[in-house]
């Protein structure tokens, strides 16, 4: 747990992470049963499957000051509705592809799959994810900003 | 020119005297040089208003949509690939439709005529052998109608309509020699922080007049994004996260959809460069999916489907 304190003066990435709830979800569950340790950077939101993700949540959560975002869902050929997470990857690959190109620092928002059996696995992504934003710094470049009265 | 004027004048009048279509979308004469404006014929005494030339830029496909009588389109090649788009939609049925496909050389940018003429007033524009004469108060000028060509149609490579009941006039040869992703591999040779400067130079020019929007033919939803109050995806207000949210996600809606036809960069009053976004879209698509948007009624909507050996380096 020492290694993830937050020190006062130091600057912690907010993440969320969008998880399916057949295969992430219970990954997630299973990490935290089996006491595996991760960041606690991280806010997880529940969706019913990968492909419910649209872009827009993952650009609002940009525009609201969120540094990392990790969308995780069922391996391909798992998918509980049989061919969500096939139709999203599709979507996800445009995505990725068009953040990049207009200059969103890669690696900002990722994409994993994660199974039911993989706790040990969902915390290791997490690790490596929240490190990984930590050495991108905060993410401010769609960043709402306040009108100036 | 004035021969496929007259074809099209004399198809149109047939198809609305046998009944086989009860409106025809066409061209007309715009009040002014070099500006043709659509037009919706529906009594045969009136297609005299019908014009063909190289100023029929709009995508008449736009007017389809959601419509329930029959309807006689003039369409280029890119206007087709749109209606095979909004068939593969279900938006339009293809017995609904009666295309008059018209091969396309590429259409005239007002924009670069006015540079040409330094802002002087055209009165007159005649086409001549791939030649344009332009005339005005004091002068005369000759240019070559492809110097004058919009973007969109100097890199296009479907000039030729892909589905019709009637072709008017030749088809076009195609070499296939242009590149069509020049400019948008150059973008992507630059490095993030410049994309990203230049991206942000380009859409704070937007004051969301959606023109964009409108004058896109796949644009069609009930509610866009933009105007649902519920959810509120976006702030209403000129605020440049707003804004750049906007035109990501409408690029994004675009995908495996856009056929270029440039409809969106030319209703843009402010010039932002709209096709950067949506070619890029395009050519990952291609290079991904190996998909083309567009090409035939049977195709299944690109994210509407999948294959299982889709490209998935990205997700970890």
């Amino acid at each position: 747990m020492e290694e993830f304190r937050e020190q006062k003066d130091q600057w912690e990435p907010k993440i969320i992470a969008f998880l399916c709830n057949w295969c992430s979800y219970a990954g997630a569950d299973l990490a935290g049963v089996s006491r595996f340790q991760y960041p606690p950077n991280t806010r997880v939101i529940r969706i019913p499957c990968s492909s419910r993700i649209s872009p827009l949540f993952i650009l609002r959560s940009l525009q609201h000051g969120v540094d990392g975002i990790l969308v995780s869902g069922c391996h391909p050929g798992d998918c509980h509705y049989i061919s969500g997470n096939y139709v999203a990857r599709r979507k996800f690959a445009i995505l990725n592809n068009l953040l990049e190109y207009v200059g969103i620092e890669k690696g900002r928002v990722k994409f994993s799959w994660v199974s039911a059996a993989e706790g040990k696995r969902f915390a290791q992504i997490m690790k490596e994810f929240a490190k990984e934003v930590k050495a991108l710094g905060p993410a401010r470049k769609l960043v709402k900003s306040k009108i100036k009265v | 020119m004035k021969n496929l004027t007259t074809e099209i004048r004399g198809i149109a009048k047939k198809l609305l005297e046998d009944k086989r279509v009860d409106l025809i979308v066409g061209f007309e004469r715009g009040t002014l040089p070099l500006r043709s404006t659509p037009c919706f014929v529906r009594r045969s005494e009136e297609v005299r208003r019908l014009i063909w030339n190289a100023s029929c830029e709009n995508n008449l496909a736009r007017y389809l949509p959601k419509r329930t009588e029959k309807i006689g389109i003039v369409a280029k090649g890119c206007d087709t690939r749109s209606i095979v788009g909004l068939i593969q939609e279900s938006q339009i049925t293809r017995e609904q439709v009666f295309i008059v496909g018209v091969p396309c050389s590429g259409m005239i940018d007002r924009k670069k005529v006015d540079a040409t003429v330094d802002g002087k007033e055209i009165f007159e524009a005649d086409e001549r052998d791939g030649e344009v004469i332009l005339k005005g108060r004091d002068f005369e000028l000759s240019v070559s109608q492809n110097e004058l060509l919009h973007n969109s149609c100097q890199t296009c490579s479907n000039k030729n309509p892909v589905i019709f009941d009637a072709l008017v006039g030749d088809k076009i040869e195609e070499d296939g020699k242009v590149d069509e992703y020049k400019d948008i591999k150059e973008f992507e040779a630059l490095s993030s922080e410049e994309r990203w400067q230049s991206f942000t130079r380009e859409i704070s020019k937007c004051f969301r007049c959606y023109a964009c929007r409108n004058a896109c033919p796949l644009c069609y939803c009930q509610e866009c994004f933009v105007d649902s109050s519920q959810p509120r995806w976006i702030g209403k207000a000129l605020n440049f996260s707003d804004i750049a949210i906007y035109h990501l996600i409408r690029a994004f809606h675009t995908a495996g959809r856009c056929v270029d036809c440039g409809a969106c960069d030319r209703a843009c009053p402010i010039d932002i460069d709209l096709r950067k976004l949506t070619k890029k879209i395009e050519k990952d698509v291609q290079e991904l999916f190996h998909y083309r948007a567009g090409m035939s009624v049977e195709n299944i909507p690109l994210l509407a489907t999948f294959n299982p050996d889709d490209p998935q380096e990205f997700v970890r």
